[in-house]
């Protein structure tokens, strides 16, 4: 564990000398954050009120509003659109920071050093790993948590604020964020043993955004609806995927290749 | 087991990638103590021989023992024994020297890091600057943080891939008079380098390879395997007639006169000389100086490429 720990510290201090990494972990998380908040603040100037009249709300999404009042079910649909926004930042954040962990150690010839000590496989790729996934959940946590606070000011009613936290939200946030963190850490590992430029592993791994997106899309076409049901096979699902990519990500890890045949 | 002060046993080690083959049979041994120099042009394997021998990359066919530890097998406790210094210094620019010293002492369970620490930034004249970021250090000081590194968890085997490449001669210097100082503290180093003086005062044996072995023994033995044991008589004046005089004496294998001087090949110098002397004396030569001559091994280094030259074609 010890071991683990020094590299996490060490990519820490290392990657965030990065402009990109720092913008990737800090800035794009108060972006995604701060674009709910202001359309919040735009219906709120509106003069309706942050809300919306429910009669405009589809039959599906309202079903969204079990237990809340009428008036404080636009304001909780309109809220909910974004909550994908907040499964965005788990997925770039790692992605960003383990392609210029890894690809860096390659380009600064770092690698060969620590590979020839008796770091195992395991622990190098749960040091590098931990190193990525942690500053994307606490940056999606702590985005949350800069959201619960700006909605408060706003105004959302209270009945709205308290869903934040009913399963759909904590299960999002909780679980799913830390589990597509994880997918995109080992999906970067995996692009990163195969390639030797940054950005090309940035841009591969990105790829994993898509189904993010494709789930916003569909959210806002009234598509599918994000409830919590839903969000349980989403943990179920991406539980797997994780399992099968750290799998892959340590069987591709092969340090006599990554020596040997990075130019 | 380790045989009795053995620290490296390789027995025809073998490394083909794909369809080249990098290194091809070789075997070798190293002493406890020993600093043995790995010879040869760029291309030769004495970069994969170390990679190999410091569990970094499997042999393709071939067996070794480092520190005692069976390659392929206990590869971990091989990793933990030894110390590396790779071609290129490898530091994190963006940690301090004292960061990148201690990130590695926990990588190899150093029990006492800021002690181990201090004690080698010391020796390596750094602990004045352990706080400097290292992307300020100069290529010189980064080879010698790098091996600062390299013997902060006292290894029993230290290997150093060409240890004064790339530095200005004063770094060079500083760098191989260090080496010299771990060679007779009776550390057991590997070393790969071009600087084939550095070799020459550095190592206790040499092999040279160019994929496998071409020649291995010590540099004295090597000058008098290729060249024999030369005498330089520097003469007051004319060397005629004395060159084919000297030739008839059965113990000398060549003579050569070069100017006011003669080169004369001897097995034991120590016991003809003085008979080769009065010899020159009585024949009217005034003998100003007698020296050995002394090949480099850059001589005997061109030597053995040369007579490899064809086996590289054939």
């Amino acid at each position: 564990m010890d071991k683990i720990r020094a590299l996490v510290a060490k990519e820490w201090a290392e990657v965030f000398r990065n402009r990109f990494v720092v913008f990737a972990v800090a800035f794009m998380p108060l972006v995604l954050t701060a674009i709910p908040l202001v359309i919040l603040y735009s219906l709120a100037a509106g003069g309706e009120g942050p809300g919306l009249p429910l009669d405009d709300i589809s039959l599906q999404l309202s079903a969204l509003c079990e237990g809340l009042p009428a008036s404080a079910c636009g304001q909780y649909v309109i809220v909910t659109q974004f909550m994908p926004m907040f499964l965005i930042m788990p997925v770039i954040i790692p992605i960003t920071i383990a392609s210029y962990s890894i690809v860096g150690e390659k380009t600064t010839r770092t690698l060969e050093p620590l590979l020839a000590t008796p770091i195992t496989t395991l622990e190098l790729l749960l040091g590098k790993g931990f190193a990525a996934a942690l500053p994307a959940i606490l940056a999606t946590w702590g985005s949350f948590f800069i959201f619960v606070i700006g909605a408060l000011v706003m105004g959302l009613q209270q009945a709205v604020i308290d869903k934040f936290f009913d399963p759909l939200w904590l299960l999002a946030i909780l679980l799913v964020g830390p589990l597509l963190a994880v997918a995109a850490v080992s999906l970067a590992v995996m692009i990163s043993s195969r390639t030797s430029e940054p950005r090309v592993a940035e841009q591969i791994s990105g790829l994993l955004i898509l189904p993010i997106v494709g789930l916003v899309v569909a959210q806002t076409t009234g598509f599918i609806l994000l409830d919590t049901a839903l969000i349980l096979w989403i943990v179920l699902f991406l539980t797997l995927l994780d399992a099968g990519l750290i799998f892959f990500a340590i069987q591709l890890f092969q340090r006599e290749s990554i020596l040997t045949r990075w130019k | 087991m380790e045989a009795d002060g053995v620290k490296i046993e390789a027995h025809g080690l073998t490394k083909r990638f794909d369809t080249v083959t990098a290194v091809e049979d070789l075997s070798f041994t190293v002493q406890a103590g020993e600093v043995f120099g790995l010879l040869g042009p760029n291309g030769a394997g004495k970069t994969t021989t170390i990679r190999m021998l410091s569990a970094l990359v499997a042999p393709t066919s071939g067996e070794a023992r480092v520190a005692g530890c069976r390659l392929g097998y206990e590869d971990q406790q091989i990793r933990r024994r030894i110390g590396i210094l790779t071609e290129a210094p490898g530091l994190y620019d963006g940690l301090s020297a004292e960061r990148n010293m201690a990130f590695y002492a926990r990588m190899y369970d150093v029990a006492d890091i800021p002690g181990q620490v201090e004690k080698y930034l010391r020796m390596l004249g750094l602990w004045e600057r352990r706080h400097e970021l290292v992307s300020q250090f100069s290529k010189g000081m980064r080879q010698k943080l790098a091996i600062a590194r390299a013997l902060q968890h006292e290894p029993e085997v230290l290997f150093l891939d060409e240890p004064t490449s790339g530095l200005d001669p004063e770094m060079a210097r500083l760098v191989r008079g260090f080496i010299g100082e771990l060679r007779s503290q009776g550390r057991t180093i590997v070393l790969t380098t071009h600087n084939l003086d550095v070799a020459d005062r550095l190592c206790d044996r040499v092999g040279v390879i160019r994929a496998s072995l071409l020649i291995m023994d010590t540099p004295r033995a090597l000058r008098q395997k290729l060249f024999g044991r030369s005498v330089v008589f520097h003469l007051g004046g004319e060397t005629a007639g004395l060159a084919g005089r000297l030739e008839a004496l059965p113990y000398v294998q060549g003579v050569q006169a070069v100017e006011t001087r003669l080169v004369v090949q001897l097995d034991e110098p120590e016991v003809h000389n003085p008979e080769i002397v009065r010899l020159l004396v009585a024949e009217g030569a005034d003998v100003q100086f007698v020296g050995e001559l002394r090949r480099s091994l850059e001589d005997i280094y061109l030597q053995i490429m040369k007579a490899s030259e064809p086996n590289e074609h054939g």
